[in-house]
């Protein structure tokens, strides 16, 4: 982390605590667009921290983006925030100008494609991506295609596309966008680290919301296991309940340093292992750790009246977008072994 | 409430160099011994290795020169153990020494205790017992009976230690026992001691383990004697030595390390392109496993600090033996194997020696159930 990162955090946190209410995630969850929150992250700075400073950016590191990634996900703020910070880096990274305003990202299933084609000088994109983040809130979508035989990255405006509707657990939009022949904004080849970019930086970037949504979960359980009592007494004196606990700890350490770990490989330009792992093990965690923390909330947790579904929700749907685990894990239990066993130890102390 | 610092900490460039350094002497030391041997680990007990370590230097690295020591980094030290502990180097001879008896004597040992012991143990030719444990005192270990009465320059020892853990093949223990009883305080009236094993009054029994091996013992005090200038750090001081003695056992990479040689085992029998299910099994295992190892790194790094990170070595040690017990478990699942002792392949007999000593994973050095109140504690649960 840089000089940046380490005075993003503090802000962030003022910012997501001052505006991410329950009155505002309960009415983005009915479809509201939050565009006080977003014209403040803007104003902020804190959505395009990967872009160069004279492309409007903020010219910082994964390491820093990861701050701001993190503190989205463990305040539940419902924008596009990680969509946004990715796409602004694949454009950049091709040479392409950013646009103001939330951006989001397709294909972000693995198995569907989006191709280019040149319709006299300029680039026309059709195909059909599902599960697109904020597909029809967001202002621009920020795709990885084929255009000649080659990954490219390509822009292209809100309403390019015929757009079914469609939201995850946790109502965050995850919609359709069918392309056929849409106008391109700009496009420009994608390079190496960008082909399977947004997948790979897509998991990452869910695997540090995860990590921040498990340490809200903790913060609320101990809190609650504090404040209520039975028998006479805070629940949080049980063993029962301080072992539990101590297992979402755990849990929360684990999935915190593998996304650090997998934003430090990113910045160091080859983050796919790192990235594996951490949302291998964010995705654990969120299993372990959801449905013990409702545990120790009982039924006031199953409630839609108290907020702890608001993380657990979004846990629920995150383990699962941009490659489920067992994808990531089966990615990276071939990889592992193509290698033999000879070198796992070796390439684990390699950084 | 920020509780846990995991911080990533990079192994700086001198400790990488010492790595390759600490490989190309394993490879040589090792050769081709099968899993099934790597897998004791530190369990397995080789005065000849040690001393070749000892030779080395290797024993006590981060030591002061004047006790035999090298004066280099806690990080290069994790280095070392890191390596020792994935390639399934016999380190028992020296291990406890080195982690326990030997850091304790420097921050609260006599100068004369510090020179009379260190350099025999940087050379690795002392090995030392731990103990703590009594019959009616485990997880309670504030409540030891023990008792260290003092007469003629030093103390007379009587009661029963147990689960002493190679006293049948060291010289030497540190034993905490109970030099006063302080009615209501169990913690008060506690004091470690050097104790020569070999001392009249002393017999050590073993105590076979359920896979037939003689790790551990029991050993009886009956009037045995131990000079005044044997005891450790003062009088009455014995619980804050030995909480302070236990934060060092509990934040190595041994911690997760214990079942490596079965992953090992099991990623040679899943083959270069192993079926999807294999993948995925694998897959999660080694995103565990590099996990813990940032995790256990960061750790070193606060020591390396000067930090005291007693906290986060108990949340490494809970989620790393979770993590090392689960490893038969899941090779089980996976694979239509039998556990063997004698017969069978590598992969069978180390699958055989290890679902036999995972159950010892989360009890030795502190239980799962102390480490999570001690967790829960540093949550602000009680």
């Amino acid at each position: 982390m840089t000089e940046l990162g380490t005075l993003l955090g503090p802000t962030v946190t003022r910012l997501f605590t001052d505006l991410v209410t329950k009155e505002l995630i309960e009415a983005a969850e009915k479809g509201a667009w939050p565009g006080k929150l977003w014209r403040a992250l803007e104003e902020g700075g804190l959505t395009l921290p990967l872009v160069p400073e004279a492309g409007g950016g903020a010219g910082g590191t994964w390491s820093d983006a990861h701050v701001v990634v993190r503190a989205a996900g463990k305040h539940n703020a419902p924008v596009p925030l990680a969509e946004t910070i990715v796409g602004g880096w694949l454009l950049a990274q091709a040479g392409l100008e950013v646009p103001l305003g939330p951006l989001t990202l397709a294909p972000v299933r693995e198995g569907e494609r989006l191709t280019l084609a040149r319709a006299g000088g300029a680039w026309q994109l059709s195909g059909t991506v599902s599960g697109v983040p904020w597909g029809a809130a967001a202002g621009h979508v920020v795709v990885v295609a084929e255009g000649d035989g080659a990954p490219m990255v390509a822009l292209v405006r809100q309403g390019a596309g015929r757009v079914s509707a469609d939201r995850n657990l946790a109502l965050e939009p995850r919609d359709t966008l069918a392309f056929e022949g849409a106008a391109v904004v700009a496009a420009g080849p994608a390079g190496a680290a960008a082909a399977d970019g947004v997948l790979v930086h897509g998991a990452m970037v869910r695997a540090a919301q995860m990590a921040g949504a498990l340490e809200s979960l903790l913060e609320q359980s101990v809190r609650y296991a504090t404040e209520r009592k039975q028998f006479g007494r805070p629940i949080g004196s049980f063993q029962a309940i301080q072992h539990n606990l101590a297992i979402v700890a755990g849990h929360v350490a684990a999935a915190g340093i593998a996304a650090d770990n997998a934003f430090r490989a990113a910045d160091r330009g080859h983050p796919a292992f790192e990235v594996a792992v951490a949302k291998v093990r964010a995705g654990e965690a969120a299993g372990v750790s959801a449905g013990l923390a409702h545990q120790a909330h009982g039924a006031i947790g199953f409630t839609y009246e108290h907020s702890l579904h608001f993380s657990t929700r979004r846990l629920w749907s995150w383990r699962a977008e941009f490659g489920s685990e067992s994808r990531w894990a089966m990615r990276l239990g071939r990889h592992v072994a193509a290698r033999g066993a000879d070198r796992l130890w070796m390439d684990l102390t390699t950084s | 409430m920020s509780v846990f610092h995991f911080e990533l900490r990079d192994v700086p460039p001198e400790a990488e160099a010492f790595r390759e350094e600490v490989r190309a002497f394993l490879r040589r030391a090792l050769g081709d011994r099968p899993s099934v041997r790597r897998a004791r680990s530190w369990g397995g007990f080789d005065p000849e290795f040690s001393r070749q370590l000892g030779a080395r230097g290797w024993i006590g690295l981060t030591w002061p020169k004047r006790y035999g020591g090298q004066e280099r980094s806690f990080l290069e030290r994790y280095v070392l153990l890191e390596e020792l502990l994935a390639s399934g180097a016999p380190a028992g001879a020296h291990w406890v020494a080195e982690r326990q008896s030997g850091p304790l004597l420097l921050r609260f040992g006599t100068e004369a205790q510090r020179e009379r012991f260190l350099p025999q143990i940087a050379r690795g030719e002392l090995s030392f017992a731990i103990g703590m444990s009594e019959p009616d005192s485990g997880s309670d270990l504030a409540s030891i009976r023990t008792r260290a009465v003092r007469r003629d320059g030093g103390y007379v020892v009587n009661g029963t230690k147990v689960w002493t853990s190679n006293a049948h093949r060291s010289q030497y223990a540190i034993a905490l026992f109970r030099t006063a009883v302080v009615p209501d305080k169990k913690h008060e009236g506690l004091s470690q001691f050097l104790v020569d094993l070999k001392s009249p009054g002393i017999a050590i029994r073993p105590i076979i383990n359920l896979a037939g091996s003689h790790d551990f013992n029991e050993v009886v005090f009956q009037d045995a004697f131990v000079p005044e200038d044997m005891r450790v750090g003062g009088e009455g001081d014995g619980w804050k030595q030995v909480t302070t003695e236990l934060a060092y056992e509990r934040s190595g990479p041994e911690r997760y390390l214990s079942s490596i040689a079965l992953v090992h085992e099991l990623i040679r029998a899943a083959g270069a392109s192993p079926d999807p299910r294999a993948a995925e099994v694998i897959g999660r295992l080694v995103a565990q496993l590099a996990t813990l190892r940032q995790m256990s790194l960061s750790v070193a790094g606060m020591l390396q600090a000067g930090q005291n990170p007693n906290l986060e070595a108990a949340v490494v040690k809970d989620v790393g033996t979770t993590f090392e017990q689960s490893i038969p478990e899941i090779v089980h699942a996976l694979l239509d194997i039998e556990p063997t002792i004698d017969s069978g392949t590598d992969l069978q007999q180390t699958l055989g020696y290890l679902v036999q000593r995972a159950p010892s994973f989360s009890l030795r050095g502190g239980t799962r159930e102390v480490l999570r109140g001690i967790i829960a504690r540093g949550l602000g649960l009680r």
